[in-house]
């Protein structure tokens, strides 16, 4: 097991977590290879947002117990940007507002950031070809991040960011809340290009099934009061909807 | 990170805190009495309307109560400051012949280089006395005044005596009782009708001793369909000691005139910076204050306008900026006199490090002022948990058929934003210059290229303070 933690991209081991002294995650398991995609479905509260934060590094956000390993290395004690360096990404569900910060600027500072260098009429042609692709109208790259962007732009601004970035694991927290049909497919192929371009392992954090059949998952995991309730394949998605959690419980 | 700590990193951050060793033609002796403000106007020279305006604020300012509101004004002690220094016996009109100390103080804050790239004129202040000045030939060819407000007063005895203390009276409060008691040094500023400066008239106030106490004074009367953009700066030393600066501003601007007033306030953390400003405008006439606080101690300072007469227009964009130990407490007036008046406030601070900032605002509109229109935004950007900012807007609006807006947002948005950029990647540091200044662009904008560049290094040399 100990051996073959460092073939995984993403192992989380035992994982407890609290955010203002309050227990969220009670002993969290999941290991996620490359390429695969791992639904993470669950009531609301049970813990989902909260995993996503803590794999990210958000200050408020605290594991108590357990271990975060990416590619062998033990992420907990890293700052945010460090873990981006290694190749974590999230796309937020409620993504902040940056006024006078242009999307333009901000990839271009994170792009250099994440990878050490960057050719810039280069990267200029591929975040406009790429914007182009999400159905983005090309003045969104000059705007402020973010402001004054619907919901819908938002998310597509995200996947703008994750496919630049092309990052080792994606988690995706709620990417499809808010999305109309049209949105959810124009997201849902930017992260399928994604797929087959850089092969990243997905962490697919949603509430709603409609999302599974654009992004197919692997593997689906249930969160409920902090742990991994159960677990399967992508019939265990089908199953859910026409049942509900109600049964997972117990 | 430690309380020394951050003092040593805003210390190293703050490039202007050096010190020269004095010289001085006349230094009064610390404290102040009936007596100092004799000397004062005994060495100066006035004439005797001017010594009396000078006893009888002193009156006031004896009697007016310390403000209870804004910052904490109860550690200045009036006893330890020297009230009067002058350092050298008259203004230059070539920084060479300057005593060396004084030269190199203005080279390296880098007044005569902005001079000769893109100024109209430059006035120096040192200490209590104007000891530096320079106006463009083609503007005093056409009758523009730039002088010192002490030679004002000599050469326009009638016109300082018409405006002095008119907009800003010595009772208005304690601060400005004080200015108008031992004011000296400032500028005096006449722009004739249709006359349009198009390059800016700067002036740079220094204190260089301990325990100063630089109380100038300016007067500005723009007359009708004029131009004029008057910008000031300001630094000193950082001294463990406390040194207290009080301004009093004083803008006519007369029908269809238009001055704009920019303010890069620099001082040293261990500066008092209590300062009145106000503007009285006339018919279609348009008073801008650009207010940036990024030094002292405490700042009180609230730039005002008053909309006198039809389609007057006021603005003013408020910048604050608060690291440890200081408090910005600054914002603006707009008062609405007459109808078809239009104002703006628009003010952003940024508070990190444990800083503070408020913004305290009046937007007043008097009964009849009909069809008067005003907006009010201000908000405020928080770095981290130990920092504050709050916000006081006080509303008048005693017409009803007017036009308001208001815009507050007191936002911990800082963190969230932080951690977003630092989840792309983006180091700390770099995330929070990259927030900080995008905070301001709107405002920065708005500026001459050459001063949103100095804004720009002032923020950023602010943010590598704050790094630990």
């Amino acid at each position: 097991m100990e051996s073959s933690t460092s073939q995984k991209l993403l192992v989380i081991q035992g994982l407890r977590a609290e955010v203002a002294g309050k227990e969220i995650l009670k002993g969290v398991n999941l290991t996620i290879n490359p390429g695969e995609v791992h639904a993470l479905m669950g009531p609301n509260g049970s813990g989902k947002s909260t995993l996503s934060n803590v794999l990210s590094g958000h200050p408020r956000y605290r594991a108590t117990k357990g271990r975060v390993v990416l590619q062998g290395r033990d992420i907990l004690k890293l700052s945010p940007d460090e873990r981006a360096k290694l190749g974590v990404f999230t796309a937020f569900q409620y993504p902040v507002e940056v006024t006078g910060v242009s999307l333009f600027n901000f990839l271009k500072t994170a792009y250099g950031s994440v990878k050490g260098k960057i050719d810039y009429s280069q990267f200029g042609k591929m975040v406009k070809s790429e914007a182009e692709k999400l159905r983005m109208s090309p003045n969104f790259l000059s705007r402020y991040l973010n402001e004054g962007f619907s919901g819908g732009e938002k998310k597509k601004a995200e996947i703008l960011q994750m496919i630049v970035l092309s990052p080792k694991l994606v988690i995706m927290d709620e990417t499809d809340s808010g999305l109309d049909i049209d949105a959810l497919r124009v997201v849902s192929d930017g992260v399928n290009r994604a797929r087959k371009s850089f092969n990243p392992g997905i962490l697919l954090i949603t509430h709603y099934f409609r999302i599974l059949k654009y992004i197919r998952p692997d593997f689906v995991h249930v969160l409920i009061d902090g742990k991994i309730a159960t677990e399967g394949g992508p019939q265990l998605a089908n199953k859910l909807e026409e049942s509900g959690y109600g049964w997972v419980r117990g | 990170m430690s309380k020394n700590k951050d003092l040593e990193n805003l210390k190293s951050s703050y490039k202007l805190g050096f010190s020269v060793p004095e010289d001085y033609v006349f230094k009064s002796r610390k404290g102040l009495n009936q007596k100092v403000v004799e000397e004062i106007s005994y060495i100066k020279n006035e004439p005797t309307w001017m010594r009396n305006f000078r006893l009888k604020s002193y009156q006031t300012f004896l009697k007016r109560q310390l403000p209870g509101w804004g910052g904490n004004l109860s550690e200045i002690d009036f006893g330890d400051i020297y009230y009067y220094l002058k350092p050298v016996e008259k203004e230059s009109r070539n920084w060479e012949d300057l005593p060396p100390g004084i030269r190199e103080t203005y080279d390296r804050i880098g007044v005569p280089e902005a001079e000769k790239k893109y100024l109209a004129g430059v006035k120096g202040q040192y200490e209590s006395e104007v000891i530096y000045g320079s106006l463009m030939k083609s503007l005093s060819d056409k009758g523009v005044v730039f002088l010192g407000m002490d030679e004002g007063l000599k050469k326009y005895p009638d016109l300082v005596k018409e405006y002095f203390g008119t907009v800003v009276p010595p009772a208005d409060n304690k601060f400005s009782a004080l200015n108008s008691s031992v004011w000296s040094g400032g500028s005096f500023i006449y722009v004739p009708k249709g006359v349009k400066i198009n390059l800016p008239l700067q002036a740079y106030f220094r204190i260089n001793a301990a325990n100063m106490g630089q109380f100038e004074r300016t007067l500005i009367i723009a007359d009708e369909d004029s131009f004029v953009h008057y910008v000031e700066g300001c630094s000193a030393p950082t001294y463990s000691t406390d040194s207290l600066h009080s301004a009093v501003v004083e803008i006519i601007v007369k029908r269809g005139a238009r001055v704009r007033y920019t303010t890069i306030q620099n001082w040293s953390t261990n500066v008092y910076n209590l300062v009145t400003k106000r503007a009285k405008v006339a018919g279609d006439g348009v008073m801008e204050w650009v207010d940036f606080n990024g030094g002292s101690k405490l700042t009180m300072k609230y730039p005002s306008v008053y909309l006198m007469e039809p389609g007057a227009h006021g603005e003013i964009l408020s910048l604050a900026f608060a690291g440890s130990g200081q408090h910005q407490d600054a914002g603006g007036k707009a008062v609405h006199v007459s109808p078809n008046t239009t104002s703006q406030i628009i003010s952003k601070s940024v508070s990190l490090n444990g800083g503070r900032t408020s913004y305290r605002g009046l937007l007043q509109i008097l009964p009849g002022a009909k069809g008067s229109r005003s907006k009010v935004v201000c908000d405020a950007l928080i770095l981290d948990s130990r920092s504050r900012s709050d916000t006081y807007p006080t509303m008048k609006i005693e017409e009803s058929d007017v036009s308001v807006e208001h815009e507050a947002t007191v936002s911990k948005v800082g963190e969230e934003q932080l951690f977003y950029l630092e989840s792309r990647g983006i180091p700390e540091a770099r995330a929070e210059s990259l927030i900080v200044s995008g905070f301001v662009e709107p405002i920065v904008k708005q500026l001459p290229l050459e001063y949103a560049v100095e804004l720009n290094r002032l923020i950023e040399l602010q943010m590598e303070g704050s790094v630990g």
